[in-house]
């Protein structure tokens, strides 16, 4: 061991008890982190390339929620004056010789459709799997680091180049790709469609390429990781389920987001080199185009076969942080923990055969409908396990309402009251009249997108003292957590009437369908409800930011009293997240208010004729 | 780096392989990570020969392989999947060299391993070579690309026009493919078909001589309608012919010779290039791997020859998916 003396309690333990890797024999001065460059930019400490994942998201969310401020301002407030807008978006801000400025409409497809191809890809997927993947697999499975931190490494980078592809496109003369983010032809496939249709969309499949290159080298870092760097007593059946979670969500990651790619790439080709793979018979202002026998219906076959388990590579890790913070902050044992782990890998398994409902209205076979109608409404019963379980963790717990528990409870209410709507859209039937209006946009949002970030704020507000050594204002935390909770419901509560009511989604204004006059009001109010909502993100962002060298310092290493291996750790940990030996694992990580003890840490030995935790 | 830490766990006392501090399929990681690279790789492949089905189960027709792939070096027409069969076996062989470089490897025998993997990066390439004159044919000489199919399928049954417009004692039935030609100008200004061996290129079926076609070649002065064909703006001789029974058109009419479905060349050159992409990256990382055997970095890094292992993963799921292609675009 050389250097290390153990002289925190947890040290002495892990010295007595784990084992010897000879980890820092090897490692001597550090030499991966010796340098700013090799600390902080191309890092190949999980812990640093989590934290990198993590701004980036940030900075994503704050433009794709800012993006959506404006294109709701355009549905709410249609005839007020956006010319304050012009020195940010330039000449998309048409101003008339009253000096009326309006959004202009090519430009509000293209805010719709960045918005969704950012919050989706960018924030939820990366910046949620790809910062609590990085972060706490190695360190709640007590691994140095990743499998191959360099791959991690590329990564990041790979995503880091997909985004700065798809910023740059934010600036075209021709605007981005405003397709809408799921990206059918032909106005996909036509250069010459609309005007994102161009370079935009060049930029956009160029940027989501290298997207699934980093979703790839990520995935199969975290499932190599998992299966093989899991110290000594951590079986698969003592994973907390964070790690579950991550586990599942690179394995529908690493299936799907390849088919995707091969979408993309016959796609390139009908723009580029003339094929037909998605075109038929298409004209454009009275031209005949060139293109035969291609079927657009498989292009939405490819998209969705990704499409619909990315729903679930998002939701996924948002559910195994909210199980994790929920137990810890109850001071229970989660329910069910392995109902909860195979309700995971039935939610995985059946993503993969249900992409079809959101092709109902596609033309597809309606018997084939049946099919995936059946399906879809069989993930009811794993999802309603996982709501049951976290429901009765919290029953008779010992609750702390800090923020973190609170955006964790928050998530289940989300997540119920997203996927009770979605037994609405799952039946092909009503389908008929739900589908393509802002029901769904309600449903999806709800599910998927608010529950998503709230276990994502869970996990920052849980974590933070970890990936910063500092703590978030808890008072901010809590404003926060009600804001958002508030607010979210009353921007997507009355989007379900207005859906209900056949208000179609993506339409630029509604000025000329008078059935749809009396909804003014209620679009009036959503906007302004997304403005508070916008505005207390900032808020949040601010707490996030200054707390980095102004909140509360850590003092000791594990504040929550979790049991899990990342608060084993030094306070400051460095490469290689032990000192000393490497900590090995005598019991599951749910010894919640056992034996008259308020946790047992998983390091601790059993004791003589202790019955185990998970018997 | 942080993974090498397993190769320490000595005193381990627990009874699975599953309970941590071990490799339950005892394999490092990064031959497990090459492995769920393959995964994913399979998928991406999958999504291509799926599109391949949906695309081609809709068409009315698709050209027969037989007819399409039959030409080989030197002129040689006619041979209907020979050179294709020589491909896979040059591919399928490259793969038993590839085992036997890794069974070297294991062997630690560094001289063994590199004249194996040398032949390995010949197979490669031979097949890298075979793939580069297949498509120089449909491309250059038969003029097939990805938005033009000259591999048309009759769905009626017909007899060809002569050069005077009269029906000819050409006669073809449903299912024959054909090679619409294209008409090219030589230095000396005339414009005639390129096809003066007049065996059709494999197209016609049962290796009847093209007679009507190859000494009326000369006859076609650019675009226009000539009695036994139709040439359009890009020189492609449709030749015409009189319908005898058909289910859309009337016995009698005189129509001539469509393109065949457009996504046939483009499927082919796509799937097969997407294809001959992978085996190219695998020769280049096989040569990379072979220059780190040769120089004795493995031996000095002491962890064997498992790139080499890894390499031959990846080899062997080239050759794996070819197996694939080879049986929808040749064989169905």
């Amino acid at each position: 061991m050389g250097h290390f003396k153990a002289t925190h309690e947890m040290d002495v333990m892990i010295e007595e008890t784990g084992f010897d890797d000879h980890f820092h024999d090897h490692h001597h001065g550090d030499k991966y982190q010796s340098s700013f460059i090799g600390h902080y930019i191309f890092s190949m400490d999980h812990k640093i390339i989590a934290r990198q994942f993590l701004f980036t998201g940030i900075f994503w969310a704050i433009i794709g929620a800012a993006m959506s401020i404006v294109f709701r301002l355009q549905l709410g407030f249609p005839e007020e004056s956006l010319a304050w807008l012009k020195p940010v978006l330039g000449k998309w801000i048409v101003v008339n010789s009253e000096g009326i400025g309006t959004l202009a409409p090519e430009f509000y497809y293209a805010l719709v459709t960045m918005h969704g191809t950012i919050i989706v890809f960018f924030v939820l997927t990366a910046g949620l799997s790809g910062t609590f993947s990085n972060l706490l697999i190695p360190l709640q499975l007590g691994a140095r680091d990743m499998a191959s931190p360099f791959l991690n490494m590329l990564s990041y980078w790979f995503f880091f180049l997909a985004s700065v592809v798809m910023f740059y496109s934010l600036f075209l003369s021709t605007g981005p790709f405003s397709g809408g983010w799921t990206a059918y032809p032909p106005l996909s496939a036509l250069p010459q469609a609309s005007s994102g249709s161009g370079a935009g969309m060049t930029l956009w499949l160029v940027s989501l390429t290298l997207f699934v290159v980093s979703v790839l080298l990520g995935g199969i870092n975290y499932v190599t990781t998992v299966l093989n760097l899991r110290t000594k007593g951590m079986t698969m059946w003592r994973m907390p389920l964070t790690i579950w979670a991550f586990f599942v969500t690179a394995i529908l990651g690493i299936l799907s987001f390849p088919v995707l790619a091969s979408g993309f790439f016959m796609l390139m080709c009908d723009r580029g080199l003339g094929t037909s793979f998605f075109l038929s018979e298409i004209f454009i202002e009275g031209q005949a185009l060139d293109y035969i026998g291609g079927s657009p219906i498989l292009y939405q076959h490819l998209f969705w076969f990704l499409g619909h388990p990315e729903v679930y590579i998002i939701i996924l890790p948002a559910m195994g942080l909210t199980s994790e913070v929920l137990s810890v902050h109850a001071r229970k044992p989660i329910f069910g923990y392995k109902a909860m782990v195979y309700s995971i890998l039935a939610i995985g398994f059946l993503s993969f055969i249900v992409w079809a409902h959101h092709m109902f209205m596609s033309g597809v076979n309606p018997f084939i409908s049946n099919f995936f109608v059946v399906f879809t409404l069989i993930i009811a019963v794993p999802s309603a396990v996982k709501v049951f379980n976290w429901i009765t963790t919290l029953y008779g717990g010992n609750i702390r309402l800090n923020s973190a528990m609170l955006f964790a409870i928050g998530f289940v209410s989300m997540f119920i009251s997203g996927g009770l709507t979605g037994i609405f859209l799952g039946n092909s039937a009503i389908d008929i009249q739900m589908h393509d209006t802002y029901f769904v946009v309600a449903h999806f949002h709800i599910v998927m997108g608010i529950a998503a970030f709230f276990g994502m704020f869970a996990g920052i507000y849980h974590w933070y003292p970890k990936m910063f050594g500092r703590f978030m204002n808890e008072t901010i935390g809590k404003l926060h957590f009600w804001g958002t909770m508030i607010g979210a419901y009353a921007i997507f509560w009355p989007m379900h009437y207005i859906g209900m009511a056949g208000v179609p989604r993506r339409y630029y204004s509604f000025e000329t369908f008078d059935a749809f006059a009396h909804f003014d009001d209620m679009n009036k109010f959503i906007t302004i409800s997304a403005i508070v909502v916008f505005a207390i993100q900032i808020m949040f962002v601010i707490n996030f930011v200054s707390s980095i060298w102004k909140g509360k310092k850590m003092t000791t290493r594990n504040p929550w009293g979790a049991t899990t291996l990342e608060w084993t750790t030094p306070i400051e940990t460095g490469h290689g997240n032990w000192d000393g030996k490497i900590p090995v694992v005598h019991r599951w990580a749910y010894d919640y208010g056992k034996d008259g003890k308020d946790f047992i840490d998983q390091v601790t030995p059993m004791a003589e004729g202790e019955v185990p935790g998970d018997h | 780096m942080a993974t090498d830490t397993l190769a320490h766990t000595d005193q381990h006392d627990s009874k699975s392989a599953w309970d941590g501090g071990e490799r339950p399929f005892k394999a490092s990681y990064g031959k497990l990570m090459m492995w769920y690279f393959l995964l994913s790789d399979a998928f991406t492949f999958s999504g291509f020969l799926i599109a391949y089905g949906a695309l081609r189960f809709s068409m009315p027709s698709w050209p027969i392989p037989d007819k399409v792939f039959s030409s080989l070096p030197f002129d040689i027409h006619n041979k209907p999947l020979y050179f294709v069969t020589f491909m896979t076996f040059v591919l399928l062989f490259s793969s038993f060299t590839m085992v036997r470089a890794v069974q070297e490897g294991q062997r630690e025998n560094k001289k063994g391993v590199v004249n194996w993997m040398i032949l390995t990066v010949i197979g490669g390439l031979a097949f890298l070579s075979c793939q580069a004159w297949e498509w120089n044919t449909l491309i250059a000489k038969e003029h097939a690309s990805v938005t033009t199919n000259p591999f048309g399928t009759h769905v009626d049954s017909g007899v060809y026009l002569d050069a005077k417009g009269n029906p000819s004692d050409e006669v073809f039935n449903p299912g024959d493919t054909y090679l619409i030609h294209k008409i090219t100008t030589h230095a000396h200004g005339a414009a005639h078909s390129d096809d003066h061996h007049g065996s059709g290129h494999s197209a016609d079926d049962h290796g009847k001589e093209d007679a009507a076609h190859s000494h009326g070649a000369a006859h076609y002065e650019g675009a226009g309608d000539y009695p036994d064909a139709y040439v359009d703006e890009r020189g492609f001789i449709h030749r015409k012919y009189k319908v005898l029974n058909s289910e859309t058109l009337d016995p009698g009419a005189v129509v001539h010779e469509p393109f065949g479905p457009k996504a046939f060349g483009a499927l082919f050159f796509f799937i097969t290039g997407f294809h001959g992409f992978h085996v190219l990256s695998g020769v280049i990382f096989l040569i990379i791997i072979l220059v780190n055997v040769a120089t004795g970095l493995y031996v000095e890094r002491k962890n064997g020859y498992e790139m080499v292992e890894k390499i031959g993963l990846y080899w062997h799921f080239v050759d794996l998916v070819w197996i694939f292609v080879f049986l929808v675009f040749y064989l169905l």
